[in-house]
């Protein structure tokens, strides 16, 4: 009987709370979540397959067709795409983030974590911290493809480091909105569609593949108003790339600053939606 | 003053449905209580309600002397769950599911490495404690959830359904570690709708029903209040379960009860031996041609059928013959959210 009930006495911090323990618990949590994707590598290699697909796909089948700041060459196509297909990639945690916190909740496990005296936010946060670790693995691994076919920066490091942040920032944020579909459905397969599907019109009714300054007005408002557009276009900015868009629309003319701005409002917005419907989570 | 886990009137709706109306539940300090019910009676709603999960719409309750609803986080601290599933992550091995849970009790990494250690020794997992959970078989994924829900020893236990899904043996043993749990003082609220397991191991039961505590005693209680012995006949044909009964009813206290694909019937009777021999001649008397007999005591199946007209375990509607009486099957026509996830 000895070993079960003289247990190590935890120091019961009874004052919880606190950032400190936040912090300490979403470690916790985000480091479970990354030993369990270097046990599913399948996971993380489907994960890279696919973007390197799309550099591929888009460079050699649609490069000769499209016109570019007054120019078909594929060569401009190709440095054009980079960023659309990069902020794309990014975007795309957001499916594994979801399937993921629905598999524990039809697990129980989220019934474990929520029995425990553990921080409220940070199963979410581990989770969302583990796949941005993730996203910066697909993100480095895509960039070597695409110096590979040909794409070139034109800047400084500092510019070019401070675009992956952007993208980082921007796929962090799309994690949160995964969360709450994962907390919102009832199989992990239902948090992978809808995971993905919003996010096709998301980042093809912008200016990720085409110059959007063609398309019929009332759709290009929406392009240049699109979250997504502003770190496609903050991205062009900062590699030096061609096609960045010349419309007056304020987060066009801006992107650094919208591109931070709209990140930050949707992690704030649904962050706050997540935790609160983890709260009342029942599997 | 209230025992370790303590609720007074517990409501919840889910809907339309009303899970909970109105539970009361009294566990004193290191004692067992074994709450009882078919699917969906609100055993797991009420657990779930204790440990934090769920927000009752109305009532009070206060576990190991902290209000659950005003101080859930500290409730936490002092609790441990075991539930339905066993709730361990299948990439990560057993220490490793330990270790992480022991963090979040807010253990030191050291402290709870050292913990995860002494539990794998304990549980018998020490030689697959570095093997993906996933590889565990169904006993050693549930004796790792449960150690899992012992890691800082906490005062009250809570254990949904613990044993559902396990062969005896397995059973057993999980039973032996509850006892010794319980030995050591640990106060533990257990479902289950097997009703042999809360004879073995609680030392009080409740009976819920429709989201109400129906009866509440120890195992001997129930069984009195329930009326004394009972004669069981196997005939050996089909056909003769109707002339068996007429006779059975000619001697009986109550209603008979038939399970037609056993062919066995069931009388509550008093008058002992010599009733079970006049029982034996007007049988044989009337040419019905018998398997077995006997008399028995009741069981907390009997005191189940007696409260609530219907068997905890609609062994009845097992359509093999001959189906295991201990074959647990949700009824059907009672579906409420708890058993619909």
């Amino acid at each position: 009987m000895s070993a079960v009930t003289e247990a190590v006495k935890p120091r019961t911090p009874v004052a919880s709370g606190g950032v400190s323990q936040s912090v300490r618990d979403s470690l916790v949590v985000a480091k479970r979540n990354l030993i369990r994707m270097s046990r599913i590598p399948e996971m993380v290699i489907f994960g890279l397959i696919q973007p390197v697909m799309f550099v591929i796909l888009f460079t050699y089948v649609f490069g000769g067709s499209m016109n570019i700041g007054g120019t078909t060459d594929p060569g401009v196509y190709k440095e054009f795409l980079m960023a659309g297909i990069f902020a794309q990639t990014v975007t795309f945690a957001t499916a594994g983030a979801g399937a993921g916190i629905a598999d524990d909740m039809h697990k129980g496990l989220i019934d474990r974590f929520r029995s425990l005296p553990m921080a409220r936010g940070a199963v979410l946060t581990g989770r969302t911290l583990a796949d941005l670790v993730q996203t910066a693995l697909t993100l480095f691994v895509l960039a070597l493809v695409a110096l590979l076919v040909g794409w070139r920066t034109h800047t400084s490091i500092v510019e070019v480091l401070a675009a992956f942040g952007l993208l980082l920032l921007l796929g962090y944020a799309f994690t949160w909105v995964g969360a709450l579909i994962g907390l919102s459905v009832r199989t992990p397969e239902a948090a992978t569609s809808g995971g993905l599907i919003w996010l096709f019109p998301v980042t093809f009714v912008s200016n990720a593949f085409v110059d959007s300054s063609k398309m019929t007005p009332w759709l290009r408002h929406v392009a240049d108003w699109n979250p997504f557009s502003a770190t496609v276009q903050a991205c062009r900015e900062l590699f030096g790339n061609p096609g960045v868009s010349d419309s007056g629309a304020w987060p066009m003319e801006h992107p650094v600053i919208a591109s931070v701005l709209y990140s930050v409002a949707i992690i704030v917005i649904f962050r706050t939606l997540a935790v609160r419907k983890y709260r009342n989570a029942t599997a | 003053m209230p025992g370790a886990i303590y609720a007074e009137g517990l409501v919840k709706h889910f809907g339309d449905v009303k899970a909970l109306d109105g539970v009361d539940i009294d566990v004193p300090e290191g004692t067992v209580l074994g709450l009882l019910g078919p699917n969906g009676a609100g055993k797991t709603t009420t657990v779930r309600c204790l440990t934090t999960l769920l927000t009752p719409d109305s009532g009070k309750a206060v576990v190991a002397g902290i209000d659950v609803l005003k101080h859930p986080n500290e409730v936490r601290h002092s609790i441990g769950l075991s539930g339905q599933f066993a709730a361990v992550d299948e990439y990560l091995t057993g220490r490793e599911n330990l270790q992480m849970v022991g963090q979040l009790y807010q253990m030191s990494a050291r402290d709870a490495k050292k913990r995860a250690g002494e539990l794998l020794d304990r549980f018998n997992l020490a030689d697959a404690a570095d093997r993906p959970s996933k590889t565990y078989s169904g006993g050693m994924r549930r004796r790792l959830d449960l150690a899992a829900a012992l890691v800082v020893s906490p005062p009250v236990m809570f254990m949904d359904e613990p044993t559902t899904g396990l062969d005896p043996r397995n059973r057993q043993a999980l039973w032996d570690v509850i006892r010794e749990l319980v030995g050591g003082g640990t106060t533990l609220l257990l479902t289950t709708q097997y009703l042999e397991e809360a004879d073995h191991l609680a030392h009080d039961i409740c009976v819920i029903d429709h989201g109400r505590v129906i009866a509440r005693g120890t195992s001997d209680q129930l069984k009195s209040q329930t009326g004394g012995e009972r004669v069981e006949v196997v005939v050996h044909e089909r056909e003769q379960i109707a002339p068996a009964d007429e006779v059975l009813r000619g001697f009986g206290k109550g209603a008979t009860t038939v399970e037609e694909h056993t062919r066995k019937l069931t009388v509550p009777v008093t008058g002992g031996a010599k009733l079970l021999a006049e029982v034996i001649r007007e049988l044989d008397a009337r040419g019905i041609e018998i398997d077995d007999i006997g008399l028995r005591r009741p069981t907390l199946d009997d005191v189940f059928i007696s409260l609530t007209g219907h068997t905890a375990e609609t062994a009845e509607e097992d359509t093999e013959a001959g189906g295991l009486v201990q074959d647990a099957k949700p009824r059907p026509g009672k579906k409420t959210k708890e058993e619909a996830k």
